[in-house]
């Protein structure tokens, strides 16, 4: 560890060891809940859209984090999940009028076929074969939305409906806010139950030492492809609550940039650390937001802050405890 | 010698043309500690390696407890029942302990992604389950519970080689394979491990083969030797015949550290 980090260390290490205590930690879940409840009332409307989105981040650097993070597999085309999960709750509704809840777990199953698919293959290579073959498959999704007539070429998807649940019509920007703060939770309480597994452990074994993970009885290739699947899931469910929430996709949704800018959420955070992927989330979406009064310059000063994030801590701003002895 | 627990016939291995082993015969019976010797090169941790589906030899034959090996990947090598260490100690960086140690039980366990994520009762079960087995075998390497949650990389130099025995028996193996289990021992730390290599043959019925350039240590623990030179057997045998042979005094004579190797 450099000297540099040292201070900023201390402080995060005593925060967190705050959180240590039950009751210290239910109570600081207890006040993100209840923020997380008053936002759309307390902030207005606009507010409430960004947050929205930087939920759906959440969900999909989550994701992206078993594949990248845990597993330590270099996904270039991760967005291809998420289009898969998108398109396919589109057409299904749109073209043969299934029920969102129904379409829903065909959109789960598509991902995770796409998955087993791209990743079956290539996973029994070693090193980075998986980054251009992520690269060349997101591409390989984007280039054929644009240009089959069953995704709507480049003009997308338009008036997909906005599902029931028990009699509740999510509709408004409100609505599909508190939804994606339920799929935000829920993304963060199954990461943290997979980190902490059998399942979890092995990807963190290979991610160190594919070898000696092997001799220890580990099938290399069957865990990185739960991996890779578990990524592909979380994605496409983010996928089938976008199109729901914006009633329109079109194949720029799902671009190479899309793909990128959930991968720097995720190194961002500190790659396997769920709270720093969380924070990256944020920053990556709230980042641009908060510099808005600098008008044209502010994607520039936002992307020089990342370069300078990355430069001075590679291994992302949340540091993981217990390493420093 | 059919009856062996571990048995390699005619095993060659080479890379891009240079052999690294010629027509290999070995044996290890069922609950034998035995050693394999040889000068650094000879290719002693290439034929763990072939054991262990990491290499896969041109020709020749591995058959262990019944299995033919040389069709399985090293995981299911390991599901079969063999468990290894590595010449240089390979812990899992940034992880505790125990989470090292609980690598070893992956193969002897189910849970998966579902379980999990639910939280069913019998992942707990089985994690509960890791968890006391792991610790049994901390425990029997001497590994205290002050340790079991410290960064394993951390540890000093002779704990890490026993944490990392302990993952191997938490494989649940019936053969373990130590590749230079005492190298950077003091010679405190090289007693110890005599003594729980015979423990983990007389308590927990597990048989051994060591790579090993400490020939006291070699004479201690093992009932049989083979030898090893340029990739050949070249001696088979009990300490007593492996002292005495020619062709083993004759092939560390070559060594210049032959004095230090070889001072039965
Ligand atoms: N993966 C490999 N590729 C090429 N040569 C190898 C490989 N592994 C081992 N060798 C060669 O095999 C010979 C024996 O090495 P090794 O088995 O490590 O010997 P020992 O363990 O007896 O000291 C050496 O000459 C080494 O260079
Ligand atoms: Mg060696």
């Amino acid at each position: 560890m450099t000297p540099r980090d040292t201070a900023s260390d201390r402080l995060r290490d005593r925060i967190a060891a705050r959180f240590e205590s039950p009751a210290l930690r239910w109570g600081g879940i207890g006040l993100i809940l209840v923020l997380m409840a008053v936002l759309p009332a307390a902030l207005g409307q606009y507010a409430t859209v960004i947050m929205t989105n930087a939920l759906l981040y959440v969900v999909l650097a989550l994701g992206l984090n078993v594949v990248v993070g845990f597993a330590g597999l270099l996904d270039l085309g991760y967005a291809a999940f998420f289009a898969v999960g998108a398109y396919t709750i589109g057409i299904l509704t749109l073209d043969f009028g299934v029920n969102f809840w129904l379409a829903l777990p065909v959109a789960v199953l598509a991902a995770a076929i796409a998955g087993v698919i791209i990743g079956g293959p290539t996973l029994r290579l070693r090193s980075d074969y998986l980054a251009i073959v992520t690269l060349g498959f997101g591409e390989i999704v984007r280039f054929s939305a644009r240009n089959l007539a069953i995704t709507g070429k480049a003009s997308g998807l338009s008036g997909i409906g906005q599902p029931w649940l028990f009699g509740w019509h999510i509709a408004t920007p409100t609505d599909f806010y508190f939804v994606f703060c339920a799929l935000a939770i829920l993304a963060v309480v199954v990461s943290l139950r997979l980190e902490n597994s059998r399942l979890g452990r092995a990807w963190l074994y290979v991610r160190h030492d594919e070898d000696v993970a092997e001799a220890m009885g580990i099938n290399r290739v069957a865990v990185k492809l739960a991996a890779y699947v578990t990524g592909a899931i979380f994605a496409a469910i983010g996928g089938a609550f976008f199109a729901a929430n914006l009633g329109a996709i079109s194949p720029e949704s799902f671009s190479f940039t899309q793909s990128v800018l959930i991968l720097m959420a995720v190194i961002l955070g500190g790659m396997g650390k769920i709270p720093g992927v969380i924070l990256g989330a944020f920053i990556v979406i709230l980042g641009p937001e908060l510099l808005r009064n600098l008008g044209e310059l502010r994607l520039m000063v936002f992307a020089v802050m990342l370069l300078l994030i990355m430069l001075f801590r590679p291994s992302g701003i949340w540091p993981k405890r217990g390493v420093r002895s | 010698m059919s009856g062996a627990l571990l048995n390699l016939s005619g095993v060659s291995l080479a890379f891009a043309g240079n052999t690294v082993l010629q027509n290999v015969d070995f044996q290890v019976a069922e609950g034998a500690v035995v050693s394999l010797i040889g000068p650094n090169g000879a290719g002693k941790t290439s034929l763990f390696n072939c054991i262990t589906g990491f290499y896969k030899p041109q020709s020749g034959a591995i058959t262990f407890d019944g299995h033919e090996l040389l069709k399985l990947r090293p995981h299911r090598v390991t599901a079969s029942g063999i468990a290894r260490t590595f010449q240089n100690v390979r812990l899992f960086r940034e992880m505790t302990v125990m989470q090292n140690v609980m690598s070893g039980m992956h193969s002897r366990t189910r849970s998966g992604a579902i379980a999990a994520i639910l939280r069913l009762p019998s992942q707990r079960a089985e994690e509960a389950a890791i968890r006391d087995y792991c610790e049994g075998c901390l425990r029997f390497v001497g590994v205290g519970p002050e340790e079991y949650d410290r960064i394993a990389t951390t540890l000093a130099y002779g704990h890490q080689r026993r944490v990392e025995i302990a993952r191997a028996l938490a494989t649940q193996p019936k053969l373990l394979l130590l590749d230079e289990p005492a190298a950077g021992l003091n010679a405190g730390e090289k007693q110890d491990l005599i003594a729980l290599i015979r423990r983990i043959r007389d308590e927990r019925g597990i048989s051994v083969l060591l790579i090993e350039h400490d020939t006291g240590l070699v004479m201690q623990v093992s009932e049989r030797i083979s030898v090893l030179d340029h990739g050949a057997m070249i001696a088979e045998g009990t300490a007593k015949q492996i002292q005495s042979n020619p062709k083993v005094i004759e092939a560390y004579l070559g060594q210049e550290d032959a004095e230090a190797e070889l001072d039965f």
